[in-house]
Parts: C-alpha cells; structure tokens; sequence
C-alpha cells in the first residue's frame, strides 16, 4: 500500500479509562492502516473496543499515547478547538440511533454541517439539495425526524455525514436499529458512498450481513486488534 | 458560525408547557419592576409636569415646600419689582402672590378624610398656568368665598363639586368653577381669592411667589441677586426644578421599596429560569454530543443555550411590559409626603422604562441560564453520545 493512498493510520495507540481509582485499559498498542477508498468493518464482541476506536480516529476521544494520522494529519497533536474544527471538514458521523436533532426539518439537518463553512445561503441550498437527491428524500426535505421512518431518518443521517465531503466517514452500528429491509438499502447506500463517491468508512457493527459489505473486516478482542 | 437562532426557538416551542410557566414567572417580575418604575415616573411626570419652563417659583429659604413656606408682603414686592420679570398685556408684572393652606376633606363614597391643598391666587395665577383650564362654571369674584376645585378634587371629594359648598377657615365656601389641569398635580387643589383665604385662615404672609421671566437665561443672575439679597430670606427654583423637588422623597421611597420588592421575586424567577434550562441541557445530551461531533465549537454550544435563555427573559420581558401597559389606564391617588396633600396622578410607561424592563429580564434569562449553558459546552462528546 502506497502512502499516497493511506486514509487513515494509527501507530502505537493506546486509551484506557479511569473507573475510580482502577485504570481499566480498552485499547492496547492499535497499529493498523485503512487505505483511502477502503470499506472497513470493525467487529467484535461488547466491551472489545470497537466504538473507542472509531472515536479516537474520529476525532472526539483522545489517545493516551501513539499516533493517529488522518490523511496528512496528526490529529493526536490538535487542540480541543482545533479537533472541531477538523472534524467539520475531514469526518461525517453515521449513528445508530440517527441523531438527527428532532425539531429539524430533514433539510436543516442536513444543512448543519454546512454553516459551519464558508457557503453562502444558495450554495448551501444546492448542495443540501444534492445530498437529498443521493439519498432519494428529496420529498421529504421538509419532514421532521419524528415524521420519518428509521430508515429514512438514517439516510438523511448519511445526506448530512457526506454534506461537506469529508475523507472518512464513521459508522457506529448503522443498521442496529433498523429492520432487514431499512438495514439493507442503508449498507446499499454505504457501498454506493464507496464505489460512486470514493469515500473511506470505517464502520462499528455486530451485524456479520452488514459486515459483508465491506472490503476488510477486522475483529477486536479485549482491545486488540487481531490479525485479519 | 453559530448555531441557528430556529434551534433555540423550536425547543422553546417544543417544550411550550415549562416555556410557559418560565416566562409566566419572569412577566410577574418584570409587571412588578416595570409598575414601579411607571409609578415613579407617573409621580415625577405628574410634579414635573405642573411646572413651566419660564416660571420661577419663590419660596422661603430652607422651606421644603409651599405650605411650610412664608413670604412677607414687603419681600413680595420688593421680588415684585424686579426687572427680570415679564410684563403681562396688562402692563402689570406677571407675577402671583399665592397663599397655599392644608385642610381636611371627607372623600366621596368611603367618607375618610384625606389633605387638599387650598391655593389663594391672584389676577395672574391663571395666566401663569396655561395648563389650567375652566372646564365648568366660572372664576371666583376676587373679594368672594368663592372657590373653584380642580377635576380631580371634585370627583373625589364630597362638597366639592359645582354648587356645592366647602365649610373651612370659619366660613362657607362656594364651588363656582371646575378646572382641568392635564395630568398635573393642580388637578388635585381647590384655588380661591388669596386675600380671601388669607384673611380666613389669619395668615399675614405669602406662602409662594410664581413669576415669569421674559428671559429664561436671565434666571441664573435674579436667583443669585434674590438670594443674596439681605432683605430677603428666599430661594428661587425654576418651577419644574421646584416639582421635581418636590417628588424627590416619594419617589425614591417608591423607587426602593419596588425594586427590593422585584429583586426578592426576581431570585425565584432566575432560580425557575435554571430549572428549565437545566431541563433543556439534560434532555438534549445527545443532541449536544452530535453537534459538537461534527463540529461546533463549545463557545457555539454556549451561545445556543444562552440565546434559549434570553429567548425566556425576552417573552418574559414582553409580557410583563405588555400587562403593566394597561395600569396606565388607572389613576391613584396617594399622599404626597413632602407637602402632605392628596395627590392623583397615573402610572406612566416611558421608552426608558421600557429599556429598564427588558434588560433586567434579559438579565434574568442570562443570570438564569448561564450555568446550564456552561455545563453544556463542557460536556464530553462521547459521554453526551453516549447519553442517547
């Protein structure tokens, strides 16, 4: 794998929590690298790790120690402000449960991501707009959270992580609140992030349907991570 | 750039029920503040009001009002003589030697005695007060106990309306004439023949002196000639200056006992402010950790929750202003302490009241709210995450 090509490397990380006055290690000495373009699914059992992990390349957990690089980013070296700030350009969140703020419209969700650049009011329309259209809601624009189905709530979640083209988008158990079905055209749209848009995903699942998708599946044990 | 200010509205209109309430409990405060501040200014209008702006109003020194006042008929015309004072169409000097005495009237309906003040005028009181107008009946005769009665007076008191007759001083009195004075404090008096008066009360002296000046600029110079004049013992006041004075001591006594009144309510009132957007802050954790994860500042975090709470003060502050609005529709009637009479006079909403009002409510939104929206921006991202 070229350099040229690496979305995301971590080198030496290392995160424990403090739970009173016992150090509780979650991730130990991670060394991995996902290749831009790349499709990763990150699996394993609860309390292995896996969400911590895709935090700390996310940008909104901290290591203790090693390095994360995003792109030609160091993203361990960045201050809280600076960490903001980075994600509003580079990363697009995919949860479990949407997150969509409810008293929203589908179109305003979509938008938050964009006040945070520099496009005026029309630029901002058109490329909400855009995203819609990719993700087939454009005539649900003017919904609100509560008036959509889970699955269309979780594709206006995509519309607004792939807003402002970020290099990686994360997902933290995409699919585990929707029925087979929703869970399907979600992983299809995922794919179609992938193959049409050129985008890196990094994704957190316990569904193995939903891991076949990806082009590497890697699994956590006790916080580490094991060879695939 | 900050969070859209619709976020912070909607949630407010989300959680209408406890928005409610909040801004019920900030209105409250804010009715109580502004109804004393219009209170104030209602007194200080009504005071300032009864004054011209080229009238001076000589009283003796150290005197705190007309009615402990007095002025001797040879200190009346040496004032009398002074060339800074306008001559009427007459050719005669615009001046009025007035006599001003306290009786005791029973009021219509409840029958308790409250303080009328009774002024003995001259031939040039009326054109001095170009704010009093006749409204009913006719002048005194000057030499008659012939009285007129201001409006106020005449539908408060009993014996004072036209035709009716005021028994004080050991004789009977005649109401011939009602006056309209606007919303000045005259309204409240009963003016008759000074001499008249005098002699029925047994009082050789003047109480005021009311002139004036054919050049307002001119004052400066007579007052400091008249009050350093050894002949005279006298302090000469512009007459809005002379009413303002005279509102001083009531209208700070207001002032004080309202707002430590409102102070008192408005700790409840923040305290139930932070309540509810301490509400807000623990039922939107997630939404808190997603904005923050794709992006926003805390400062952006701060600022959405502040502006929530200034949102509530400002309803509040609206409310309030819009519900004291009305008490201008009601006129009070209260002793004036400095000169010990009845005084009238309604509530009076100012643009400066208004400013008071709505920034004290935005201060208690931001004093209200300030703690949870901190606690907001500080949140961990993926504790708040979690929190879903």
């Amino acid at each position: 794998m070229s350099e040229r090509e690496i979305a995301v490397r971590m080198s030496g990380v290392c995160k424990s929590y403090q739970r009173g006055s016992q150090n509780v290690p979650v991730l130990e000495d991670i060394n991995f690298e996902i290749a831009s373009g790349e499709f990763l699914a990150l699996m394993g059992p609860s309390g292995s790790g896996k969400s911590t992990l895709l935090n700390l390349l996310a940008g909104i957990d901290k290591a203790d120690s090693g390095i994360i690089t995003v792109g030609n980013c160091n993203i361990t070296s960045l201050d809280d402000s600076e960490l903001a700030d980075w994600r509003a350009a580079n990363v697009g969140f995919i949860f479990q449960f949407y997150n969509l703020i409810p008293v929203l419209t589908a179109f305003e969700n979509i938008e938050l991501p964009l006040l945070l650049t520099g496009l005026t009011r029309r630029e901002r329309r058109e490329h909400v707009l855009a995203a819609l259209e990719v993700v087939s809601l454009t005539d649900r624009m003017d919904h609100r959270p509560s008036q959509l189905s889970g699955g269309q709530q979780q594709r206006v979640a995509i519309a607004r992580a792939i807003i402002t083209d970020p290099a990686i988008l994360v997902a933290d158990e995409p699919t585990g609140d929707l029925d087979r079905v929703s869970a399907g055209e979600i992983m299809d749209l995922m794919d179609h992030m992938v193959s049409d848009f050129g985008k890196t995903i990094i994704m957190v699942t316990h569904d193995p349907r939903a891991a076949e998708k990806a082009h590497v599946v890697r699994h956590l044990e006790k916080g580490i991570l094991m060879e695939s | 750039m900050k969070i859209p200010i619709s976020y912070s509205l909607r949630n407010l209109w989300t959680r209408r029920m406890t928005t409610l309430m909040t801004v019920a409990g900030m209105a409250l405060v804010v009715f109580v503040f502004a109804a004393t501040l219009m209170l104030t200014d209602g007194l200080q209008k009504t005071l300032v009001e009864t004054g011209s702006p080229d009238n001076v109003v000589v009283i003796r020194k150290g005197s705190q009002s007309e009615v402990q006042s007095g002025i001797e008929r040879l200190q009346a015309s040496i004032i009398t003589g002074q060339p800074e004072i306008a001559i009427g169409s007459d050719g005669s000097r615009m001046i009025a030697r007035e006599m001003v005495v306290l009786i005791n009237l029973p009021k219509r309906g409840s029958n308790k005695p409250a303080n009328v003040v009774i002024r003995g005028i001259d031939s040039h009181s009326l054109a001095l007060r170009p704010q009093v107008k006749l409204i009913e009946g006719r002048m005194p005769r000057a030499g008659s106990a012939e009285i007129i009665a201001g409006s106020s007076v005449a539908r408060r008191f009993q014996g004072t309306g036209i035709g009716e007759h005021l028994r004080f001083g050991m004789r009977e009195w005649t109401v011939v004439g009602i006056f309209e004075a606007g919303t000045t404090g005259f309204n409240s008096e009963v003016w008759g023949d000074a001499d008249q008066l005098m002699q029925a009360f047994r009082r050789p002296v003047y109480s005021s002196l009311l002139f004036r000046l054919s050049d307002v600029g001119s004052f400066s110079k007579l007052k400091e000639r008249l009050e350093g004049d050894p002949r005279l013992t006298v302090e000469a006041k512009l007459e809005p200056r002379f009413y303002l004075d005279q509102s001083e001591v009531m209208a700070k006594f207001l002032r004080i006992l309202g707002i430590t009144l409102t102070l008192i309510f408005s700790l409840g009132a923040i305290i139930g402010a932070m309540i509810t957007m301490y509400a807000a802050v623990a039922n939107r954790v997630s939404e808190i950790g997603t904005l923050r994860a794709i992006g926003f500042q805390r400062s952006s975090i701060m600022i959405a929750f502040l502006s929530e709470a200034l949102l509530l003060g400002l309803l509040g502050g609206i409310t309030g202003l819009a519900a004291a609005s009305f008490m201008q529709l009601i006129t009070i009637s209260t002793m004036n302490w400095q000169t010990f009479s009845e005084l009238a006079f309604s509530f009076s909403l100012t643009p400066a009241t208004i400013i008071q009002s709505l920034g004290f409510s935005l201060v208690m939104g931001f004093t209200g709210g300030f703690i949870p929206a901190v606690r907001a921006s500080r949140m961990s991202i993926v504790d708040a995450l979690r929190g879903s």
